[in-house]
């Protein structure tokens, strides 16, 4: 069976299985379509937010960009794990305890005020929707280059699938659907990943084979990858080019954004119990450090691998002519590019700009290869003791997808690949879109505006808010706002300069109120904001260039949260000592959650 | 919060949940920011398995400990629901 029907076959049969989910798993209720009933197994409630928390860019870009970073590439990682550990101990278990809906309910009730419930609407809504047109668009990238339909077909159909489990079956549906997904994604990441590191060190566990010797007898991995790129003109690969305080930072906010992102917070609110809250975050955090801890080895082999191939044994360079096919298939898609500097039709790897920024191209015209014709190439300089100039533009998500194809593995490997890329963005995506659409039916309509409206009703009011939100994310994925780059920095930014310290401070401290807790989430949100954009500039332009001699204390855009949250926590801290404090009911509310077990005291 | 100068059971409880939290996270902080990267450069000049030791926290290291403390909060915190008699059913 050739590679397109096999792929066509393995991602319809994982949508026949989410779709059969959700006709299984439909909701009747609005409690089964926030929470779904809080009836989930911590293990099922791991699985699920396991596949919630890995989306398209975990699945598709970190190794690549774990591959190009070395040491650096650790902020992911420790970052986007470290966040459980918080969620765990400081969060979960109280939510769950508190046993509402959402959290801006939360908020809203704990400081017993309908503007602080509005202003974390607010900060979710803009948290989410930025992150799900990233989903979205990865998507719609899987399905134009494995099932070589246009994006927006692509983008199409999975908003289909979306569409169907996500608004009949609520949070129900997404449950389950999500533990599919989860089983799809981790095996078609590890699959690969096994074959490879076998095929390189002779260890097929990956963790281990990126301590392990190489087969061809010329030394251990990570030695041999950082000789080879010192060679190069790179820095060593275990070596970090970021300053200290710089990834201290970075992995501080992507830590405390992790525990603050709604989506993630909410799928604690499906088990049954406060104890299966705790369990089921260290079963999320394993089945996460699956891939996790898969994701450095796949990064080291990738680099090396690249190097190999393009360089040569000889380290020359390989003639275009003789590259392997999906270096072809890859610059077809625009994310490869060869520009070939000194002239000599050899294809050379080694440090530099190949070309300025991202390439564009001449369609019209070829090289004198047949190689795509770049308009911008870079100035072709050698960079300290590389042997030549660098010739290559390598898009890092090039290294999950491709990888199968440089390592030559079977036709049903590279379609597993492509139904785990689905699976990762769509599971994402349907977190987010649950969240948005709760926060709107269930804390502006059902807690502000319409306060009387019938279970039925607000039941509907969900499912539609949830088809809204769906078409908004496709038309996000469809026309991306030139900001779809930068979300990262700003969903976990403003996640951990705003909701995380209100709800944390809401559960540790009795005597934090309504305004510390607003005046302190509304200074974390506009700091936040607005050093990214003074920086990064998404709807103006920059102010200052995005290097580190501008940034404040070496910080940059990406760990600005962290500072953001420090702020957060001193002006709240600083407004409720001139305050009143909360009423007593409040006092009881702080003590009802910090327990498990106990009826809930009356409140007035 | 007790409206006298009582201990009540319920404060008891809370102080040994804060302590436990405070310890974990303290070695959260250790292994993650201390060895992974403010004492990297320092650990690096010793190995383990073929890795050099403040690569292998930042990268790999760091998230096994991160699944273990989950793990032992959990059961850690079972015991001390049980020894203050918080049940759930």
């Amino acid at each position: 069976m050739d590679l397109q029907t096999l792929t066509y076959l393995v991602v319809g049969l994982s949508f026949a299985l989410y779709i059969g989910i959700a006709l299984w798993s439909q909701a009747r209720s609005t409690g089964d379509f926030y929470i779904a009933s809080g009836g989930v197994h911590p293990i099922a409630n791991g699985m699920a937010t396991a596949a919630d928390w890995m989306s398209a860019a975990s699945f598709i870009s970190m190794a690549g960009l774990i591959a190009f970073m070395g040491y650096d590439g650790a902020v992911y990682l420790m970052g986007w794990t470290g966040g459980y550990v918080l969620l765990a101990l400081l969060l979960a278990p109280y939510l769950r305890k508190f046993g509402k809906f959402t959290v801006p309910a939360f908020i809203g009730e704990r400081y017993h005020s309908r503007t602080a419930r509005v202003v974390a609407v607010i900060c979710l809504i803009f948290i989410s929707f930025t992150y799900v047109a990233g989903q979205m668009r990865g998507v719609g990238i899987v399905f134009s280059r494995f099932l070589e339909v246009d994006i927006n077909t692509g983008l199409l159909v999975g908003m289909g699938v979306v569409f169907i489990y996500a608004v009949l079956g609520g949070m129900k549906g997404i449950t389950y659907t999500q533990v599919a997904q989860y089983c799809v994604l981790i095996f078609a990441y590890t699959v690969p990943a096994v074959f490879i590191a076998f095929q390189f060190t002779g260890n097929p566990v990956p963790q281990l084979a990126l301590g392990s010797e190489l087969s061809d007898g010329s030394g251990a991995l990570l030695a041999k990858l950082d000789q080879v790129l010192l060679e190069l003109g790179f820095g060593e690969y275990t070596e970090g080019k970021k300053s200290v305080q710089d990834m201290f930072f970075i992995t501080l906010a992507l830590m405390v954004g992790t525990a603050g992102l709604p989506h993630v917070i909410v799928r604690f609110f499906t088990v049954p119990k406060v104890r299966d809250a705790r369990k089921s975050a260290g079963w999320a955090l394993i089945f996460i450090a699956l891939l996790y801890t898969t994701a450095p080895a796949v990064g080291a082999l990738a680099r090396l691998n690249l190097v190999e191939t393009v360089n040569g044994v000889e380290q020359q360079g390989t003639p275009y002519g003789e590259m392997p096919g999906w270096f072809q298939t890859w610059e077809n898609s625009d994310l490869l590019a060869w520009y070939d500097h000194n002239g000599d039709g050899r294809v050379q790897y080694a440090a530099g700009d190949a070309v300025l920024g991202k390439p564009t191209f001449d369609n019209a015209r070829r090289g004198a290869q047949g190689e795509r014709l770049v308009l911008n190439p870079g100035s072709g300089e050698v960079v300290g003791a590389a042997p030549f100039a660098n010739e290559l533009y390598v898009d890092p998500d090039i290294m999950v997808l491709a990888n199968p194809e440089i390592a030559g593995l079977p036709n049903w490997v590279i379609a597993l690949i492509a139904a785990g890329g689905i699976a990762a963005g769509l599971s994402t995506a349907a977190g987010l879109l649950l969240v948005i659409s709760s926060s709107i039916s269930h804390d502006l309509l059902k807690g502000i505006f319409a306060k009387n409206i019938s279970e039925k009703t607000e039941l509907m009011a969900g499912r539609c808010a949830a088809a809204v939100a769906i078409s908004i994310a496709g038309y996000l994925g469809a026309n991306p706002p030139a900001f779809v780059a930068q979300v990262v920095a700003f969903a976990f930014g403003l996640a951990a300069a705003s909701l995380f310290p209100a709800i944390l401070m809401g559960i540790f401290s009795h005597k934090m109120n309504k305004w510390g807790a607003i005046s302190g989430m509304l200074t974390g949100l506009i700091f936040t904001l607005g050093y990214i954009l003074y920086f990064k500039g998404v709807f103006i332009e920059p102010r200052a260039d995005n290097i580190p001699a501008n940034w404040l204390f070496g910080i940059s855009p990406e760990g600005i949260g962290a500072v953001g949250m420090i702020l957060n926590f001193a002006v709240a801290a600083l407004v409720a000592t001139f305050t009143a404090d909360p009423p007593a009911h409040i006092a009881d509310l702080v003590r009802h959650i910090r327990v498990p077990g106990h009826p809930r005291p009356p409140s007035p | 919060m007790a409206d006298n100068d009582v201990i009540t059971p319920h404060e008891q409880y809370w102080c040994e949940h804060i302590a436990l939290i405070f310890k974990l996270l303290a070695i959260w902080f250790l292994i993650s920011f201390g060895c992974g990267i403010l004492l990297a450069d320092l650990l690096n000049q010793f190995s383990l398995f073929g890795f050099k030791l403040g690569f292998w926290f930042a990268q790999q290291g760091s998230i096994f400990v991160f699944v273990a403390l989950i793990f032992i909060y959990a059961t850690k915190m079972h015991r001390l629901d049980k020894k203050y008699d918080f049940h759930e059913d």
